[in-house]
């Protein structure tokens, strides 16, 4: 197993050269081109900031303006939710490779994975731009933390990734499935709310638990808020929690590995 | 040296029950996800095969469909694992399995010559170094900035050729893909293969184009049921293998003879004594089927080969006899035995009867046995049926059998037409042939 591990660095330059291959093709063909890998987040977050500023105004103090606000939490999220919808699918979709080729199968939902994470870094300028614009300067210091979380959640989807890419060829449900499961976990993540509402403290245990809490969180604390990181701690263990997670995830993908080339 | 060696290997399909349609959900109220993922059915697509493919040697695997050959072919690849046994292969494997596997359709040919070449093992830098053979390789080289979406099937198949054999493997793995380009492009890919085998690397090809085994491969091995029922010299192969097929043949024409005798019987208006006597109004357009008085009766046929054996299947310049077991149920003096050969298109290759070659009937009674034999089949290859009767001379049908027997004529020439001539080519010296030629 820790061969195939290594294996998977072997692989970074057909990893990078799918997940260009995907960035390109997505928006071959249309006018607006690579462009839209900006507009989209930007109209995403005109459209947050119009819901909660005039439709269904939001003044709780500390979260002004509403729209940056949950865009800092949106934004990760959409990378994740998108990776775990797409992975899930990826060796389905790839089955013509891992059939007819000799073809390292991980390398599918982790493109998907990273394919998104490029969308999500698109999408960081403007969020910087606006969270300077409304006046919320994020602290250099804090901003170092910035990587590392992105590091965090990047190894925790992955390792989500292949378990999900892995089960769903045998269990197509999956797909259905999480879709559900993704929108339940969205609301029950303190993103669109923030994580110091009275009512999201008396569950304080509750949200803990769940992982994705930690990740807004940091980003909420690290861009948003003023003020140095106070969640560093949930983020480092998490961190270790997702290596452990990825380590077992490739260890069930590697047991799975010889059904797939059948299955699929 | 052995580039593949596999050694008594066996490849075990599970048919999951249903699993195709289980869900997460029951599997998990029934507690059943073990279970589940436990086989309910098996199919053994290779049973205990062994062979080992020399480096630098082309070898084949011959076999009908369905016999195990691509299982093979994946076993060797790597994509799938044997059940049992082992599977050993040395060096860098290309497969041509599928062609342009993992082509995407929006980008440009270029960009997929890249990726593609990553996918099979190549770095970008190598890549650079032959993109250029690569697409003259495949004939692209104006189209090769346009999205593969656009691409003819040729096109692309063309391309995903060019790439997969420009990895330079040490072992390449061949799958019917020859069949990919005009005349042109397939010589080029044999040039192509023969250029490997000068530089000592090893080819494995699964194939349906047996001249192709017999021509090219050193060595050929021949699955029947995902087991090897022959294995070494090609051409002793493809003989045992050809043999095997028409054996196959041989049944199902002789099905099909036994069919349509027994249909012909089964439309006999029920009442004994009173066959069917009119023949159909238009002689030309009747299907098959059986018809007359039966005052005479063909009870019985046969079809012998050169070598006096009942058969179905025939060779191009064989001995062929029919025999006819007639039965006169009262003596008569007015009779004649007509025949009519047809090929599958129903055009009449050949008829004759007794009356239009002067024999002037005598008499006839009891049991009697008429045999026709034809000293040279000299028909190409086909599907061919025979119309057998006996009727007075004004035509009247005593017993009629209308295209009720079937046959197969087989020939290793890929002539065409109807009738083979017998023929020779002359030549003047200044006219000269590699080979003698197949010497028909």
């Amino acid at each position: 197993m820790f061969a195939n591990l290594n294996n998977l660095f072997r692989y970074r330059g057909l990893i990078w050269s799918l997940v260009t291959r995907d960035l390109k093709a997505r928006y071959r063909g249309s006018v607006l081109g690579f462009f839209w890998s900006f507009v989209n987040p930007l109209l995403l977050l005109l459209i947050y900031s119009f819901i909660f500023t005039k439709v269904l105004p939001n003044e709780t103090k500390g979260v002004q303006p509403y729209g940056v606000f949950m865009f800092c939490g949106i934004l990760p999220w959409t990378w994740f939710a998108t990776s775990l919808t797409d992975a899930s699918g990826s060796l389905i979709a790839g089955g013509n490779l891992i059939k007819k080729v000799l073809f390292p199968a991980e390398v599918l939902p982790l493109v998907s994975v990273l394919a998104n994470m490029a969308h999500f870094c698109f999408g960081l300028p403007i969020l910087f731009l606006f969270l300077i614009v409304s006046g919320h300067y994020p602290d250099a210091l804090d901003l170092v933390w910035f990587p590392i979380a992105v590091l965090v959640q990047l190894v925790f989807t992955s390792g989500l990734a292949l378990i999900l890419a892995a089960l769903t060829v045998h269990f197509r449900d999956i797909r259905d499935l999480l879709a559900n499961i993704l929108t339940l976990w969205f609301f029950a993540t303190p993103i669109i709310y923030p994580v110091f509402k009275p009512e999201v403290r008396q569950y304080k245990w509750l949200f803990d638990l769940n992982p994705f809490t930690h990740l807004a969180v940091s980003y909420q604390e690290i861009l948003f808020f003023n003020g140095p990181i106070g969640h560093w701690r949930w983020l480092l263990a998490l961190g270790v929690a997702s290596l452990l997670l990825f380590v077992a995830a490739y260890w069930l993908f590697d047991r799975l590995r010889d059904s797939f080339a059948e299955a699929v | 040296m052995n580039a593949i060696e596999l050694a008594n290997v066996s490849k075990i399909y599970r048919r999951y029950g249903g699993k195709q349609f289980a869900t997460l959900k029951s599997a998990l109220l029934q507690r059943s996800l073990l279970r589940d993922l436990r086989p309910s059915e098996t199919f053994p697509a290779l049973t205990d095969v062994s062979f080992r493919v020399p480096k630098g040697s082309t070898f084949a695997v011959i076999g009908r469909n369905g016999s195990g050959k691509s299982t093979a072919l994946k076993l060797v690849a790597g994509i799938t694992k044997p059940t049992a046994g082992s599977v050993r292969v040395e060096g860098r494997i290309s497969a041509l399995i599928e062609l342009g596997a993992g082509f995407h359709p929006e980008i440009s040919g270029r960009e997929n010559v890249f990726i593609n070449g990553i996918m099979l093992g190549l770095t970008k830098r190598q890549i650079h170094e032959r993109f250029d053979d690569i697409v003259d390789f495949a004939e692209l080289r104006e189209f090769i900035d346009a999205p593969v979406k656009t691409y003819s099937s040729g096109m692309y198949m063309r391309l995903g050729f060019a790439v997969a054999i420009h990895v330079e493997p040490d072992v390449l793995l061949v799958v019917e893909v020859l069949a990919v380009g005009d005349e042109g492009f397939t010589h080029k890919c044999l040039d192509k293969f023969s250029e490997f085998r000068r530089r000592g690397k090893t080819v494995l090809l699964v194939t349906h184009s047996l001249g192709l085994v017999e021509n090219l491969c050193d060595d050929a091995v021949w699955l029947e049921g995902g087991r090897v029922q022959g294995h070494g010299d090609p051409k002793r192969v493809v003989g045992a293998y050809l043999t095997a097929v028409e054996e196959g043949e041989q049944e199902l024409m002789a099905a099909t003879t036994a069919k349509a005798v027994e249909e012909a019987e089964a439309e006999q208006p029920a009442e004994a004594g009173a066959p069917a006597v009119d023949s159909p109004p238009n002689m030309f357009q009747a299907a098959e089927g059986r018809w007359g008085s039966r005052e005479v009766e063909i009870v019985d046929v046969a079809l012998i080969d050169g070598k006096g054996e009942p058969s179905f299947v025939f060779h191009t310049g064989e001995r062929l006899e029919i025999r006819l077991k007639v039965r006169a149920q009262h003596p008569t003096d007015d009779f004649a035995f007509g025949i009519g050969l047809f090929n599958a298109d129903g055009v009449c290759c050949y008829g004759t009867n007794t009356f239009v070659e002067e024999m002037d009937p005598e008499r006839l009674s009891g049991d009697a046995e008429v045999t026709f034999t034809i000293d040279s089949l000299d028909l190409v290859e086909g599907t061919y049926k025979l119309d057998l009767a006996v009727h007075k001379r004004d035509g009247y049908p005593y017993d009629y059998h209308r295209l009720l027997y079937t046959f197969r004529v087989k020939s290793r020439t890929r002539d065409v037409g109807i009738y083979r001539p017998p023929h020779r080519w002359t030549f003047s010296p200044t006219v000269q042939f590699k080979n003698p030629g197949s010497g028909l």
